[in-house]
């Protein structure tokens, strides 16, 4: 089972962040790889990324097969996002317990900005 | 995977075997699971320009000995065992495959230690002979994924003292049901849907089926291996039927009938008759024994639900579960109808609460009792609750067709 465990960040985050001292900073750098080596050691990784600044994001559309990239802070629906995807791992493990146990090991989980969501499985059915 | 195909299928018919033999003479699991995969390579090069050997098994087993022998040269720490093994190394004769290697792999690879993800890669490599590349298009993860997965259940399985050994009778029945777990797994992970052939990805259900023919070989009297095979076949004979040309599954009651494997039903129903009037009966025989009698239905109309619905109940017996009990439900839906079967979803939801099928049974039987609102509703928390893909996609489909 694949599962998405969503790391988001706010502007209450960034706050946080800052408050912190350079040793707990690396403290949670370290458990970030930690966590993914240990992933990438037991097979259950798929991938994983840090997400740059949001202010880099470009809003998509298509209109009569033309594609328009739109920087966000104009008139999108996006300007107004308090909360955002800042980084992402997917695993493939055994099962959403596994999943959860996983989320709840990352660094940022203390400020309740981790979200695991399954991935939805296109062979599972038989109607 | 192309022109060479039949050499392809001979290697990884005679993998278990090979390995078995480098597992007794030099028992180190790991070193001889990647030597024989050197071996299969080298023979997937030279074999169709050379031309197959008189004693291929012969041939895989001195070509990988040759390898693990220059593996241990390497290895300094191994230096002082080095001439015994070199000694040992040159096979007097032929190597005589153990009768029972294949289940000696089967019952190592899925050892209890392992993750049932880590249990279906080490399968497939070291007794189907797949290689990672391969294994990961397979299951749909990056090659170092697999890799890594199948390097740590290695090494869980020598930390876990785990030795090869042909099992006694008795551990081979208490080892039997998680290896046949684990193939019909590979089945089902193999299963997926796509629209149009993806040739570079192998086929993990005809992977599954060779395998289960390979362990039914060793014992075609056994009652749940046999009643495996069956269920893989009578499943997989559906297959050309299953996936509409845009990729979407099609549910079993709206299959073209007539685009189903009847040779495939033929065998799977033989196998069947053949183990159920004698052996112990077993969940994988009487989930065979429903498929069987689906796929003997002329049409979806035509089937014979009474009987279906006696199997459940003696699947619920066997092997209890919230989607047994729910599939006896449709079952009992079909035989005394919707009203009924709503009653007795009704009786067991304390049960069921939370699993996703629950919506999904109830929308089909308010549909049926022409509850409609209700019903949009039941399909469409159904649809919200559900990790499959194309049930999501079919379901919303009924609430929208409903509202």
């Amino acid at each position: 089972m694949k599962y998405l465990v969503m790391i988001h960040s706010n502007a209450r985050f960034q706050e946080r962040w800052e408050g912190l001292s350079d040793a707990e900073r690396a403290d949670f750098g370290h458990a970030h790889l930690r966590l993914r080596d240990e992933l990438a050691a037991s097979g259950e990784l798929v991938a994983a990324e840090a997400l740059a600044d949001p202010g880099l994001a470009r809003r998509v559309t298509r209109t009569d097969g033309r594609t328009a990239p739109v920087a966000p802070g104009g008139d999108g629906p996006f300007a107004e996002t308090k909360e955002h995807l800042a980084g992402f791992l997917l695993v493939d493990v055994v099962g959403e317990e596994r999943a959860i146990e996983i989320a709840g090991r990352v660094p940022d989980a203390v400020w309740g900005l981790v979200e695991v969501r399954p991935v939805l499985d296109m062979s599972q059915w038989d109607g | 995977m192309s022109g060479v195909e039949p050499v392809e299928t001979a290697l990884r018919e005679l993998a278990p075997a090979v390995l078995g033999v480098l597992v007794r003479r030099h028992r180190d699991f790991d070193a001889c699971e990647d030597a024989l995969q050197d071996a299969l390579l080298a023979a997937s090069r030279s074999w169709p320009v050379d031309g197959r050997p008189a004693n291929p098994t012969g041939w895989l087993v001195t070509t990988a000995t040759r390898r693990l022998v220059e593996t241990w040269r390497r290895d300094a720490a191994r230096r002082r065992r080095e001439s015994d093994d070199a000694a040992r190394a040159v096979p007097p004769g032929d190597p005589a495959p153990g009768r029972d290697d294949t289940l000696a792999l089967l019952v190592l690879c899925c050892h209890p230690a392992l993750t049932p993800p880590a249990q279906v890669a080490l399968t497939l490599r070291a007794v189907g002979g797949l290689t990672t590349a391969e294994i990961a298009r397979g299951l749909l993860v990056p090659e170092a994924t697999v890799a890594q997965r199948i390097s740590r259940a290695k090494a869980r399985i020598a930390a876990a003292g785990a030795r090869f050994a042909e099992p006694s009778p008795a551990e081979r029945e208490a080892r039997l049901p998680a290896v046949l777990e684990i193939l019909y797994r590979i089945y089902t992970e193999g299963h997926t849907a796509s629209a149009g052939e993806d040739l570079q990805r192998p086929d993990l259900g005809a992977e599954a089926i060779r395998l289960a023919r390979q362990l039914h070989g060793g014992w075609p009297g056994h009652g749940e291996v046999t009643g495996l095979l069956a269920l893989v076949l009578l499943t997989d004979a559906r297959r050309p039927a299953r996936v509409r040309a845009d990729g979407a599954l099609v549910p079993l009651a709206e299959q073209d009938r007539r685009r189903w494997d009847r040779a495939a039903i033929a065998e799977g129903v033989a196998l069947l008759e053949g183990v159920l009037p004698v052996a112990e009966p077993g969940p994988f025989q009487v989930q065979a024994a429903i498929a069987a009698v689906h796929d003997e239905a002329p049409t979806a109309e035509e089937t014979d639900w009474h009987q279906i619905l006696g199997l459940y109940g003696v699947l619920e017996v066997l092997a209890p579960s919230p989607v047994v009990t729910l599939n006896r439900i449709v079952a009992l839906a079909m035989v005394e109808g919707p009203r009924a079967g709503l009653e007795r979803l009704d009786d067991l939801a304390p049960r069921l609460e939370g699993h996703h099928r629950v919506d999904a049974v109830r929308a089909h039987l308010l549909e049926r009792v022409g509850e409609r609102a209700a019903a949009v509703a039941a399909y469409r928390r159904a649809a919200q609750r559900t990790l499959s893909g194309p049930e999501q996609r079919y379901l919303a489909r009924r609430a929208a067709a409903l509202a």
